[in-house]
């Protein structure tokens, strides 16, 4: 079987992360870079599914020159190849846009499945894989607590606010899934060492026949027109308790709809 | 001239420190509570490939350089220095001697469950009266119909009573004035593990007293020449000693790295301590010390990567293990004092990385050993 990982890297989450105020985009020269921490879930299914059905696992970043190191991680924790897409005219690319770039990067290559993280830490959007299995007219499995193969038939637990749903689709496919589907594994001083030779591919638009007046920021479908800091945590809120303490606790929780 | 290490060990580096971080740092305060080694923490240090850093491809090793080795157990150190000793001794203890003086039938029995961390070796060289002293050695090993005969007793031996030591290597008075060392497999008959030390510090470290009465292994169990033993073990040594100097500079490290982020934390006065000259400086000071340590440390870890004289080497590795070992006592006392109360209550780090340093200036030669062994470096007839 043939499985391709989708890899983005993104700021580090535990950073104090920012904007561009110039365009708005995400300032990836102040933070530095990690990869996609849902993502090292998807990386380790990918590798699972390997190990149970054979084939390959082939990392796909769309990202700029930088991405290298997040896909040299995924190779080194054990993934074979890697296509990384990247161009100055994807700067500020949206969700939408690079969906149909990594659509069209699956193009060029054999694959059976499509695993990615379910969000990306910066964005949030939580949208690609349903775009992606869109632009390419394939099953859509996302949220994957639990990812079953059976020949061309996939199968997965599709987590929701109350339990899951039971969701088959046949190969090829694009899954998402949830973090704690699994354990990622570290990489391998061995692992590190390999990964240094395995095989990149570097794609740039033009050799995925895209138009670069379809990609970037100014061509985007989607637009931050204004951002601000997320204002400082307010003091929390003390519940005195008189004796009806565990009634007010309810209460809270209730008018959060948490209970 | 450089002065970094090479673009591998720095990813490394970042691997084992995840690891670190996200498997040890958030339970290691139970499992010392507990005097607990998590074996399967052990696995997963093999699965990482610590243990099999510096052993050769064919025994499932990495062939890795010693630097590598030493970037781990400053590594794991940095968070606990109970399972940067585990490392050090598997390898450093363990290992090593039947690496490097093993047979081929001796090694491809031993090395490959010790590479992935299935099993654990350990290296019976102190006794209760044979420290520093290592040439006092009383054990005795008498070959007899094909046979050794183990009597005496080791102390302080880490890593040789898990459920997953494997085998002991134990250096033993073969003649008048002869020592050799002597492979005794786990569970042999007449090999005693005593129960575990009560220690200041090291608490998820296994470290039992063994003795031998009667205990009888086969002669092929000799690990390389006879009489070779006091030879064998101060090579051994001469390593353990670079390692530690590592396992130092994490502690040191670590020291520096939680009590920066408690100076910036806690308020007093309506102001950070980090702002106050007494706090500062005192971390200023660490600070120095650990970039003092860590320069002294890989540098000798290069001098033994480059195949320099195993002179150059001892004395490098001494000098290095002196100061990076006092370094780190003293940082663990600077974080222990900018914490506070704090630093006296378990429930933070720092009390037991002050109850952990202790060793570091004991262990694999004393301070004073060390300065013994710098000084008859230099010439001097010191005695």
């Amino acid at each position: 079987m043939n499985i391709v990982v989708l890899v983005k890297q993104v700021p580090d989450t535990e950073a104090q992360r920012q904007l561009n105020p110039d365009d708005n985009t995400v300032d990836r020269a102040a933070v530095d870079p990690v990869i996609n921490y849902i993502d090292e879930f998807a990386i380790e299914e990918g590798l699972l599914l390997k190990e149970a059905h054979g084939g390959e696992v082939t990392i796909l970043t769309v990202g700029p020159e930088r991405a290298t190191e997040s896909i040299r991680k995924a190779l080194s924790m054990g993934a074979d190849k890697a296509i990384h897409v990247t161009d100055e005219a994807l700067h500020g690319s949206d969700a939408i846009q690079t969906a149909k770039v990594i659509a069209k990067a699956l193009g060029t290559i054999e694959w059976d499945v499509a695993v990615a993280g379910s969000e990306a830490t910066d964005s949030r959007s939580a949208i690609l894989p349903a775009l992606l299995a869109e632009a390419l007219g394939v099953a859509q499995l996302t949220q994957a607590r639990k990812v079953t193969v059976d020949g061309s038939t996939v199968t997965i637990e599709r987590v929701t606010d109350t339990g899951y749903e039971s969701v088959q689709g046949s190969t090829p496919a694009v899954i998402s899934v949830v973090e704690k589907i699994n354990d990622p594994r570290y990489p391998s001083f061995k692992g590190i060492m390999a990964a240094k030779s395995k095989p990149v591919t570097t794609l740039a638009l033009s050799d995925l026949g895209i138009d670069a007046g379809e990609a970037g920021l100014a061509n985007a479908w989607t637009q931050v027109v204004s951002f601000e800091n997320a204002p400082p945590r307010a003091a929390g809120q003390t519940v005195k308790d008189e004796g009806n303490g565990g009634g007010q606790i309810a209460d809270y929780l209730a008018s959060k709809k948490l209970i | 001239m450089t002065f970094e290490l090479s673009a591998d060990h720095e990813t490394f580096r970042k691997v084992v420190r995840e690891f670190a971080e996200g498997e040890i740092a958030p339970h290691v305060a139970q499992w010392d509570r507990e005097h607990r080694l998590p074996l399967d923490v052990v696995r997963a240090m093999g699965d990482l490939g610590l243990f099999g850093l510096v052993v050769p491809e064919e025994y499932g090793g990495a062939d890795a350089d010693f630097t590598s080795l030493c970037v781990a157990i400053e590594e794991l150190g940095r968070v606990d220095q109970s399972i940067g000793i585990t490392l050090e001794a598997a390898v450093g203890l363990g290992i090593n001697p039947i690496l490097t003086y093993g047979t081929d039938e001796q090694k491809t029995r031993f090395l490959p469950d010790l590479v992935t961390g299935r099993a654990l070796a350990a290296f019976g060289l102190t006794e209760p009266e044979a420290g520093s002293d290592a040439g006092a050695t009383k054990t005795r090993a008498t070959l007899a119909g094909g046979e050794w005969t183990l009597n005496g007793a080791k102390a302080f031996i880490t890593n040789s009573g898990t459920e997953i030591t494997s085998v002991i290597t134990v250096t033993a008075r073969t003649g008048e004035k002869e020592i050799s060392t002597i492979l005794v497999p786990a569970a042999t008959p007449g090999l005693v593990v005593e129960p575990a030390y009560e220690k200041l510090g090291w608490h998820i470290s296994d470290t039992h007293g063994l003795s031998f009465d009667d205990c009888r292994v086969p002669e092929a169990n000799l690990l390389g020449v006879r009489g070779n033993g006091f030879k064998q073990f101060l090579a051994v040594l001469d390593d353990g000693r670079i390692a530690i100097s590592a396992l130092a500079v994490g502690l040191a490290q670590g020291c520096l790295d939680v009590s920066r982020k408690y100076a910036l934390e806690r308020h007093t006065f309506g102001a950070p301590i980090g702002s106050r000259q007494a706090v500062a400086f005192s971390l200023s000071d660490v600070a120095v010390a650990v970039e003092a340590a860590r320069l002294l440390t890989y540098k000798a870890a290069w001098l033994k990567d480059s195949g320099r004289s195993s002179a150059e080497v001892k004395q490098a590795a001494a000098i290095a293990k002196l100061y990076s070992t006092e370094a780190a006592v003293a940082a663990t006392r600077v974080a222990t004092q900018v914490f506070g109360g704090n630093g006296f209550m378990e429930e933070f780090p720092v009390a037991r990385f002050y109850r952990d340093a202790k060793v570091l200036e004991i262990g694999e030669g004393t301070s004073e050993v060390q300065r013994m062994v710098i000084a008859r470096g230099l010439g001097l007839p010191v005695t």
